[in-house]
């Protein structure tokens, strides 16, 4: 089954244009490496010195990895992961 | 021709042409427009600005804007309030609101940088306009893109209150309500932005959609005779408004429309959900999430995408950041609606209890000049002062029972 991970449009060049791609379940930041593999150049994009950047969200079916356990979420089969771009809150 | 040169990323500095684009594609970090300031100060003096209608157009060198202005023609210029009254209780010399109350036509700050993002999404050929809001920018969007000829969807969480949904549906948007909270409707809608060609104003168009909070800065040195203020103290939800006050006060100094810049920024956010000002207040260098708990729902952003740069403006400006609690809130737009006149939503009861705070402790000098900024309508949020109101006086219809309720009134 594995894990769902869904692109952003700035990464997609990367991906050679694929929203969507599948990985191997287990933690966020080995998730990130293994991407890397296949998509060379996603891990430095969204992460630098094993931390994912400030202006990434990650999400693990939709909760912030950060109130999970941040790099370290560990991600189970059958799981999505969504990759977004900090943006602009729209609620005030 | 505008002045806008390129889109800048703020993080690493890469530039990029000026297209709908809003992240660095190698880092992430958030696009900025760059504009040509030798070209603008030559146009855009004191006296050009003078004889302009008094509008948030009169600066629109300084806006990411191509051509001409193509919406809100008529927003913007709110009033510049002297609050002597509150001054009088606050204990400080000279204070003032800037009142967004006001603003045409949807009585709150987003119609400013709703303005400057729907005539970017023309100039960039969108037909459609959308964007994720619980209230003040659904409200602008629906509104302004209505009056434009712009196809709009809207998109909220499905448990908002039917009367800012009425606010909203009025003007006939395509009103998307999701199964889920403000949170999640973002996340929806950066993916939604992903896949279909559509001017998201607080994604795709950000970039130029924040550009349009600086109005309310240069106003503001405008109605003060081209002088900056010693404090503002504003508002935080995202951080942008903060930041691009402080932005329009440094370029209004560096083409020479004001000549002296000392200007303390302060930032003001309810303690139920309070990342940026917990983070100056600590110290720390990270926003730490919340999962946001306060009646300042428009303020109620747990992850703010500008919370970073925020407190960087705090910091060097010799600012500070201060939360407030939600019967303080309360208190404070009983406070300004009581002294000024002025009903404001709770945000604005969130920044004036802060100043309230920040002048107590000593943080605001209250021998210096204070601006606060009330960024949004109190008809809008009227649910949040239920049970907190001065009583209502009930009489028979007959002189004798008005006189004696006016005997207990004690008049």
């Amino acid at each position: 089954m594995g894990v769902k991970v869904r692109i952003p449009t700035p990464l997609q060049r990367l991906t050679g244009g694929k929203e969507e791609v599948e990985a191997q379940p287990g933690r966020i930041i080995d998730i990130i490496a293994a991407l890397d593999k296949e998509y060379p150049g996603i891990a430095e994009r969204i992460s630098e010195g094993g931390k994912v950047r400030r202006f990434v969200n990650i999400y693990v079916n939709e909760e912030d990895i950060r109130f999970l356990s941040a790099e370290n979420t560990a991600v189970s089969d059958g799981q999505e992961v969504s990759i977004v771009p900090a943006i602009a809150g729209g609620r005030i | 021709m505008g002045f806008t040169k390129a889109l800048k990323c703020r993080e690493c500095s890469r530039e990029y042409p000026v297209e709908p684009i809003y992240v660095c594609e190698f880092c992430f970090g958030p696009l900025e427009a760059v504009y040509d300031y030798d070209g603008i100060k030559k146009v855009l003096t004191r006296e050009t600005i003078a004889a302009r209608p008094r509008t948030l157009w009169r600066y629109k060198e300084l806006l990411p804007i191509a051509g001409e202005p193509q919406v809100g023609l008529d927003s913007g210029f709110s009033p510049l309030i002297k609050a002597d009254n509150l001054a009088r209780i606050l204990g400080v010399k000279e204070l003032y609101i800037k009142d967004d109350t006001v603003m045409h036509p949807t009585l709150s700050f987003k119609d400013r940088v709703v303005s400057v993002a729907l005539t970017k999404a023309k100039e960039f050929g969108f037909d459609t306009v959308a964007c994720a809001s619980t209230g003040n920018l659904a409200h602008s969007v629906s509104a302004l893109g209505a009056r434009s000829g712009l196809k709009r969807f809207v998109f909220i969480p499905a448990s908002l209150e039917q009367s800012k949904i009425t606010a909203s549906v009025v003007y006939e948007p395509n009103l998307i309500a999701v199964d889920g909270n403000y949170d999640d409707v973002n996340r929806l809608c950066s993916e939604i932005a992903n896949k279909h060609r559509w001017a998201f104003v607080n994604i795709n168009i950000r970039p130029f959609y924040a550009e349009g909070s600086k109005t309310m800065g240069f106003e503001i040195l405008d109605q003060l005779g081209w002088q900056a203020p010693d404090h503002v103290v504003v508002p935080c939800a995202s951080g942008s408004l903060l930041t691009k006050v402080w932005k329009s006060f440094k370029e209004a100094h560096k083409i020479g429309l004001i000549n002296d810049l000392h200007t303390k920024v302060y930032a003001a956010q309810a303690t139920g959900c309070s990342p940026i000002a917990a983070a100056i207040k600590s110290g720390a260098d990270v926003i730490r999430p919340v999962k946001p708990d306060t009646i300042a729902k428009s303020l109620a952003i747990g992850n703010p995408a500008d919370g970073y740069y925020a407190t960087a403006v705090v910091r060097e400006t010799g600012g500070y950041g201060e939360h407030v609690s939600d019967a303080e809130i309360i208190h404070a737009i009983k406070l300004l609606a009581a002294t000024e006149g002025i009903f404001a939503e709770t945000a604005g009861g969130v920044t004036l209890a802060a100043a309230k705070r920040l002048i107590e402790a000593g943080k605001i000098d209250k021998n210096g000049s204070t601006v606060i900024c009330i960024t949004g309508n109190g008809l809008k949020t009227q649910e949040a002062l239920a049970g907190h109101t001065g009583e209502v006086h009930h009489i028979k219809p007959n002189l004798a029972s008005f006189e004696d309720v006016l005997a207990k009134i004690g008049r």
